[in-house]
């Protein structure tokens, strides 16, 4: 008895009530929305918005990885998306046959594509992390415009003989059984869609499980003290470089799990998508958040991905207002009076429910 | 022959880029931030000149001065509103303030101009100096522009080096808290620093346009981008930087569309940049960056 | 360096409550539209059809979009007023051109009650629907998507799927057979944008049939959305020796080509498709740039045929711009539904299973004159029409027939 009680404490006592609360997010929504579905009472519109929102949480976990903990900004994510998107293509073009099962293939087509982001982050990463603030994000983003220059270029199909390859110019020529995969700009088309919300809401726990464990770890501390102070953190021996580079491929091979998760649930898939601006959208995202806070993260790209559809009624006004709102926000939560107000308000609920704590344990 | 026309095609390009390069680096350099609204700042000059050019048909010297004008207000009315109050927050704040201003003023300019292209009349005609007997072409577009990014670059520098608000811009640069102290005002330097950057957007609309006559509520981005690389390239900051990295940035993008394949030739501009960030982390003009402990 | 900021749970707070207050003032708009727009049932009339379609409204390819939009909506007007009550209900949604976007905007559709669909604007965001109006069997005709991923598949047909204007290989062979048959030149350059599926798709059809014809084919340029530099293609085409330059690009891109190969003092014949139809009524553009430039077309504004003439008249009174090809094939394609609806007998109250049986039964079966020509539409959902040569002399199209 006494042991369940202290396993109830460490769940809800302070240093881990974030992360409870986030755990108990996703899965009130996962429930909330799978009894709107069996119920009926799910519009199309949202059904069919809830599986890339699982990828960008996915990805703008991921991303708050890289910027939020360990302080770098990345405006290259979309890269990975991208990479991961169209690895997971191929891989479920390619089984398509072999293995009749979606959801096996959607699982290794995430696995492959995690993989494979992990190594092109670490390799990505030996340059990239040798530089310092806004130099690094320049270079990552000049990563992301190769990704997209290259997968924009690569032709990819087979046939009963085997697989083609050819870059820049395509040269396939399918015989019997012909299936192409790859288009250069056109990228993939006519894939099955074969991601489902379920494996969305277990790949957003998985990054959930991974990122609380690698915060509340050594290895997670030392990422955040060579954040806050790269030479205090150097001095007392922190290998830097080795602790970023950690956690820049961790976030790769998440935002590639994304991106494959997204890229199957589409029928069509073009390298044009994976740009810059895709990696700022889920940098606004992130920021909204807040660097470093799981929940807020969550919270906010669920909010920001909705909210353009929910404006659909302002017709041709409704990326104007999206941007209205988000430069208020900004403007909002950087006033001083409005930081000063809003802390008054939470001390007076903190002191408010220590109070009532305070009488019940009378 | 062939080869120095794709020169000259690429010197072309690239000083369209330094030109843009001038606005980012200069406000980069003193304010310390990245304005990804400057390539739409540019956007609204680009229309603006139109408005004056072909619906009302003033002189080109009027025109530019008006454009310069507008932009410059817009510029200090971005500033006042969106990026002043933000000037104690954290740094990605404001980028995404810059990004919000952006999206703004392209989907603005899409509700108040249409999205339909408009085509701008060159304001130094459609013609070309022909060299060597008509084998090499250059044409007068090209030519202005390089011309202005000269006399935009001396004109800098001597402003930075040799007036008092230069000084105070240079010292804001170095260090914003010490320039306080010594009586500098730190927010009315930034203010002047945003309202010359966007002057010189209007420049770079009326010569971007001149060469490349296509007006959309897009047209500012993707140049904005590569202006931004050039002035990365150059060494942020660096007001020579950004001319010669406009330059070196538009000679690459010509000659690997020429040589290697039109495919790629973004992939090999951007692997370009990365080499040289590596051998020279802050950019070929660059000041070494030194760690504070 | 980007250290976490001020309090975070601040931003969310504002975040949440500032989307809140919109989302409030959007429900009450809608709730006020929705009111007004339901049929009165004791009129005797059948509610009007629903007619669903989405494309760009904002973004950079919205000038397309927005056209369809206001054309299809003249067309449902006018068709409203013959009728004397309303025959048919337009709702267009945005989808900014964007494969993840239509999705969002079908589902929006398909919660309202779409009965026939003008499926998408462009061809990449329809591709990402087109197994959806399958599956949900809803009748969708494009009015401008004209890559044949929309209407079929590798695999599948997408048997309610069809397409009003010229398909890319239809277009891409049609120009090798001009340039071939009209001896426009001896040796072919082409630029094309490689990162549309548009201009791709016709390229590839177009280099297939140039090698059929023996086209001498000496170069092939290729850029990309954003650039806006050609000087190179054009540069590296004149040294190729290209007398004529084929360029299956929109209108835009083509006229900043037009105007930096007048600079450089490139010319040869241009040869375009049906995406260049706009370019003479691009503001500030010098038509005299485009003298002698060979286009195929469905569709011209300043012809001079009765119909042509009421819908450009009425399209500029309405909107105050030159409808493009794009409002034109959307214009015949509300009228198209309209003419299979009628024969049919179908109407918003029909079963909507029914619907769909009788506008596959009769777009495979009729014939259709347009604005665009006369089309009659295959099982497999493409536009049989034949595409029209015109060289643009003194600033206006003449038949190059």
């Amino acid at each position: 008895m006494e042991n369940v009680v202290n396993a109830f404490k460490k769940i809800f006592d302070k240093k881990h009530r974030g992360r409870t609360v986030s755990y108990l997010i996703v899965f009130a929504a996962y429930i909330l929305c799978e009894v709107m579905m069996l119920t009926g009472n799910m519009t199309s519109q949202i059904r069919n918005l809830l599986i890339p929102c699982c990828s960008y949480i996915v990805a703008s976990l991921a991303l708050n990885l890289c910027v939020g903990f360990s302080g770098e900004l990345s405006l290259g994510h979309a890269g990975f998306l991208g990479v991961g998107a169209f690895s997971g293509a191929v891989i479920s073009g390619l089984l398509v046959d072999t293995i009749p099962s979606g959801v096996v293939r959607l699982i290794l087509a995430m696995l492959v594509a995690a993989a494979l982001n992990a190594l092109l982050g670490f390799l990505i990463g030996i340059p990239v992390l040798k530089l310092q603030g806004d130099y690094l994000a320049i270079v990552t983003l000049a990563f992301c415009q190769i990704i997209k220059s290259l997968i924009n270029n690569i032709y990819l199909g087979y046939d009963n003989n085997g697989i083609q390859f050819s870059f820049v110019e395509n040269k396939l020529a399918l015989g019997e059984g012909a299936h192409t995969l790859i288009s250069g700009p056109m990228g993939v088309t006519g894939s099955q869609r074969i991601s489902n919300f379920t494996v969305g809401i277990v790949l957003i726990i998985i990054a959930l499980v991974i990122i609380y464990n690698m915060m509340y770890s050594r290895n997670g501390r030392a990422i955040m003290a060579a954040r806050d102070n790269r030479i205090a953190a150097l001095s007392v021996g922190i290998n830097v470089t080795d602790t970023k580079m950690l956690a820049f491929v961790i976030s790769a091979a998440l935002t590639g799990a994304a991106g494959a998760l997204y890229g199957l649930s589409f029928s069509s898939l073009s390298p044009a998508k994976f740009d810059f601006n895709l990696s700022i959208l889920i940098l606004v995202y992130v920021v909204l958040g807040g660097l470093g806070n799981v929940t807020g993260t969550i919270i906010a790209t669920v909010i920001l991905y909705v909210l353009p559809e929910m404006l659909r009624s302002l017709q041709d006004y409704r990326m104007l207002i999206y941007a209205v709102i988000l430069i208020a926000i900004m403007l909002i939560t950087n006033n001083q009076k409005f930081i000063v107000l809003s802390n008054q308000f939470s001390e007076k609920m903190r002191n408010l429910f220590k109070k009532k704590g305070a009488e019940n344990h009378e | 022959m062939v080869f120095f026309s794709y020169l000259i095609s690429g010197i072309g390009l690239g000083s369209v880029y330094a030109i843009i390069a001038l606005g980012y680096t200069m406000v980069y350099g003193i304010a310390k931030m990245l304005n990804f609204a400057h390539g739409d700042v540019i956007m609204v000059g680009a229309y603006v000149a139109f408005f004056m050019l072909s619906r009302f048909g003033l002189p080109v010297i009027p025109s530019v001065l008006i454009t310069i004008l507008a932009t410059t207000l817009l510029g200090v009315t971005i500033e006042r509103l969106a990026y002043k109050p933000l000037r104690n927050a954290s740094k990605l704040s404001v980028l995404i303030t810059a990004i919000g201003v952006s999206y703004f003023l392209q989907n603005g300019a899409q509700l108040l101009w249409t999205s339909s292209p408009k085509i701008f009349t060159s304001i130094v005609g459609n013609g070309s100096l022909s060299l060597f007997g008509g084998s090499l072409t250059v044409d007068y577009a090209t030519l202005l522009t390089i011309l202005v990014c000269i006399i935009v670059m001396v004109a800098l520098t001597l402003f930075i080096n040799h007036t008092s608000t230069g000084r105070a811009m240079r010292a804001c640069s170095e260090d914003q808290g010490a320039a306080q102290l010594m009586g500098i005002d730190v927010n009315k330097t930034i203010s002047i620093t945003f309202a010359i950057g966007s002057g010189l957007a209007a420049l770079a609309s009326v010569l971007l346009c001149s060469k490349y006559p296509s007006i959309s509520p897009t047209l500012g981005s993707m140049p904005g981008i590569k202006a931004f690389t050039a002035a990365v390239f150059g060494g942020i900051g660096s007001i020579p930087g950004a001319f010669i990295g406009g330059l070196i940035l538009g000679i690459i993008e010509n000659l690997s569309k020429a040589y290697i394949s039109t495919q790629l030739s973004d992939a090999i501009v951007f692997a370009v940049l990365i080499i040289i960030l590596l051998i020279k982390p802050t950019g070929l003009l660059g000041k070494p960056m030194s760690e504070k402990v | 360096m980007y250290k976490k900021g001020i309090e975070d749970m601040k931003k969310l707070l504002v975040l949440l409550m500032s989307v809140l207050c919109v989302l409030s003032l959007c429900a009450c708009s809608n709730n006020s539209s929705s009111g007004s727009d339901s049929t009165p049932a004791d009129s005797g009339n059948p509610s009007a059809m629903k007619i669903g379609g989405s494309g760009p409204l904002t973004g950079g390819a919205a000038i397309y979009g927005i056209d369809v939009r206001n054309a299809a909506q003249l067309a449902v007007d006018e068709i409203n007023a013959a009728e004397g009550y309303d025959f048919f209900e337009l709702k267009f949604e945005d989808d900014e051109a964007d494969p993840e976007k239509s999705p969002a905007a079908y589902g929006v559709l398909k919660d309202w009650g779409m009965q026939v669909s003008l499926f998408t604007v462009t061809s990449g965001a329809g591709a990402a629907v087109a197994p959806d109006y399958d599956a949900d069997y809803i009748f969708a005709i494009t009015p401008s998507g004209s890559n044949t991923a929309l209407v079929y598949s590798d695999s599948t047909n997408y048997k309610t799927n069809f397409q009003v204007c010229f398909t890319d290989p239809n277009q891409g062979t049609g120009s090798a057979d001009y340039i071939s048959g009209h001896a426009l030149g001896s040796k072919v350059a082409v630029i094309y944008r490689n990162d549309d599926a548009y201009s791709t798709s016709i390229y590839e059809t177009f280099m297939a049939e140039a090698a059929v014809k023996g086209l001498d084919v000496v170069y092939e340029g290729t850029f990309i959305e954003s650039d806006t530099d050609f000087s190179t293609q054009l540069q590296a085409a004149e040294a190729a020796g290209a007398d004529v330059v084929f360029l299956p690009i929109y209108y835009a891109p083509a006229a900043q080509i037009l105007t930096q190969a007048n600079n450089i003092g490139y010319a040869p014949v241009f040869f375009g498709v049906d995406g260049m139809d706009g370019i003479l009524g691009l503001e500030g553009f010098d038509v005299a740039l485009a003298e002698g430039v060979y286009l195929l077309t469905p569709f011209a504004a300043d012809a001079t045929d009765d119909a042509t003439v009421h819908f450009v008249t009425a399209f500029e009174a309405a909107y105050g711009s030159t409808p493009t090809q794009f409002a034109a094939d959307a214009y015949d394609t509300v009228y198209a539904i309209y003419q299979a609806a009628k024969t049919a007998g179908v109407n918003g109250d029909s079963d909507p299973t029914a619907i769909t049986d009788a506008m596959i039964a009769q777009f495979t079966s009729m014939t259709f004159e347009g604005l665009t020509g006369t089309a009659t539409w295959a099982e497999n959902g493409e536009v049989s029409k034949s595409p029209k040569a015109v060289i643009i002399t003194d600033g206006v199209y003449v038949s190059a027939e």
